[in-house]
């Protein structure tokens, strides 16, 4: 599975510190405990990527870090800043793409990009700049001016990774970045994404459940299951410790996450990505 | 104010980023940030408008068959006392308050409920906005649409025959008031919006609402001649002095009972308190 992903090249130098920490990380809601005493570190400049089965506290963690939701109880701090307390400081070091729609449909892509531009707060000097080079990067010149609406599924995620880089965030958090894309367009989303990181020095943050990506795009990952840590480590070490010497990823996450079919999963989070899917493909 | 915090461990990545502004805190600074990110909403909202302005037009039915059907027809039968106007004059402010207020409730709640659907809020929540100023954008951009309702309902009372005031300071008097209303409405929308979070009980709940707030205010009728009881009703009404303060602005017989500058100082009062609230219940419509 892994050989066709080869030209995805990957940090021979970690660097040192520390960019994101969570503490005992919990999250309540009435009647069950989604995510349940989470301790990750995330080093700057790598691609971390959390696992976990559907249901598993995967999209509740990144709402927690991007302060969409308060947490229930422990720390996360974002390049030093606390989540809870400093929400103000954290949202403007931080990039998110949501597994939902967050592009409008009814601008184009350069108003989207330009409203944004805006929130953020970069000078008027610098805005043209920027979004025609963010453009350029996404390979979206040609649509700048077109209505949203009328993209493609691939386009219109790629504008709103376009959306959430505009303001060179520190850390970029990405929810199932390639749910319901066809393999052409994940293919050009994964070589962004290392693009990115290899020539902006981002650090990517993101939820998956294709093996595939984890094992061909993250450095470290962590696999959930019932709001609880697994395990963590690099792709290869986690291969390593199930004892198995050709275990794919695959082997790796059955073996620590079970069989899916038990995890309860709402209705209405079903609706929600199957929507997705169909938005996208 | 309170002071970034750094944890040892990722000072140096906080310093390095020397893309981010440093921007001062204090009270000055928190109003105009307020100020300036309540228009990129609003400039949002208006953007879309210009792409798609056919609701504009389609909204603009409604009221001309209210002026056109039922203001002719009790224009003829003199049983309202309406002073020294007729019948159709004294309904023409009122049928442009009831038409505003249905695009602000329709336009503020189901928007809402429909980018939450969609997961654009999540986008403007972790963006560097205050939660004040994405509701007070969105009142703004209400009352923007409304004005186009301002420009039909002019053309069709003037072909009536309502004596309309086009004296530049009663015209933006007219234009304030639209705003501040359409703004309250919106708001309160976008409050329900928040709690129920379904586009099918929304409409529901949207009729229920519209119809009551019009029919318990002086739109259509002097507050004088109602029972007791809908009159009390209607003095809480922020749609009462809507219409109070255009019917003293848009008419050029036409007077208000409470005068403008009372009539804008409870919609502005209305304004702040709902947009206070609805600051506080925005973040949770994600969750």
């Amino acid at each position: 599975m892994t050989g066709k992903m080869d030209y995805v090249v990957k940090a021979e130098h970690m660097p040192k510190s520390w960019i994101l920490e969570t503490q005992e990380l919990r999250r309540r809601f009435e009647n069950f405990i989604a995510v349940d005493g989470l301790n990750i570190t995330v080093t700057s400049g790598e691609v971390f990527g959390l696992l976990g089965p559907n249901g598993a506290g995967k999209s509740t963690v990144i709402k927690m870090l991007t302060t969409l939701l308060p947490l229930s109880a422990g720390k996360a701090y974002l390049a030093g800043y606390d989540v809870q307390r400093q929400p103000e400081e954290v949202r403007r070091i931080i990039g998110y793409v949501p597994q939902s729609l967050s592009a409008d449909g009814s601008l184009t892509g350069y108003e989207n990009l330009l409203i944004f531009a805006k929130l953020y707060d970069i000078p008027a000097r610098r805005r043209e700049k920027q979004i025609r080079e963010v453009l350029e990067f996404m390979g979206l010149q040609d649509a700048t001016h077109k209505m949203v609406r009328h993209y493609s599924g691939g386009m219109i995620r790629k504008l709103e990774i376009a959306i959430a880089i505009l303001h060179q965030p520190l850390i970029l958090f990405l929810d199932e970045p390639t749910v319901g894309l066809d393999p052409v367009a994940r293919t050009q989303v994964w070589e962004l994404m290392e693009q990115l990181r290899t020539e902006y020095g981002t650090t990517i943050f993101l939820t998956t459940h294709f093996l595939e990506e984890a094992d061909s795009l993250c450095h470290r990952v962590v696999i959930m299951n019932q709001g609880k840590e697994m395990i963590t480590g690099s792709p290869t070490e986690l291969k390593a410790s199930i004892g198995k010497p050709e275990a794919t990823l695959d082997d790796v996450f059955i073996f620590y996450a079970g069989s899916q079919l038990e995890s309860g999963v709402s209705y209405r989070e079903t609706a929600r990505t199957r929507r997705t899917s169909n938005r996208l493909g | 104010m309170k002071q970034p915090e750094l944890d040892v461990l990722a000072t140096d990545w906080v310093e390095k980023s020397s893309h981010r502004v440093h921007r001062p805190q204090n009270i000055f600074f928190a109003i105009q940030e307020l100020w300036v990110k309540t228009l990129v909403i609003t400039e949002l909202e208006v953007r879309k408008l210009r792409h798609d302005s056919t609701d504009l037009f389609v909204r603009a039915v409604q009221p001309t068959l209210w002026l056109l059907i039922f203001g002719q027809v009790f224009t003829r039968t003199h049983t309202i006392p309406t002073g020294n106007v007729p019948y159709l004059d004294f309904m023409a402010p009122g049928i442009l308050a009831q038409s505003a207020l249905f695009v602000a409730i329709f336009s503020g709640g189901m928007t809402l409920i429909w980018e939450r659907d969609l997961g654009v809020v999540h986008k403007f929540l972790t963006s560097p906005i205050p939660r004040v100023s994405i509701v007070l954008g969105k009142g703004l951009a209400a009352g923007i649409r409304c004005l186009s309702q301002v420009f039909f309902i002019y053309i069709v009372s003037f072909l009536l025959g309502v004596q309309l005031n086009f004296n530049p300071v009663a015209f933006s008097q007219v234009v304030l008031t639209i705003l501040l209303g359409a703004g309250c409405f919106c708001t309160f929308s976008l409050i329900i919006g928040c709690l129920i979070k379904s586009r099918e009980r929304f409409m529901g709940i949207g009729q229920l609402i519209t119809m009551p707030l019009f029919f318990a205010s002086n739109a259509i009728y002097p507050i004088s001649i109602m029972p007791k009881w809908l009159q009390l009703l209607s003095l809480v009404n922020p749609l009462t002095y809507e219409v109070d303060a255009l019917r003293g602005a848009m008419l050029l017989h036409g007077s208000s009972i409470y005068g403008f500058g009372v009539d804008t100082a409870i919609l502005l009062l209305t304004l702040v308190i709902l947009t206070f609230i609805c600051g506080r219940l925005y973040p949770q419509v994600v969750i």
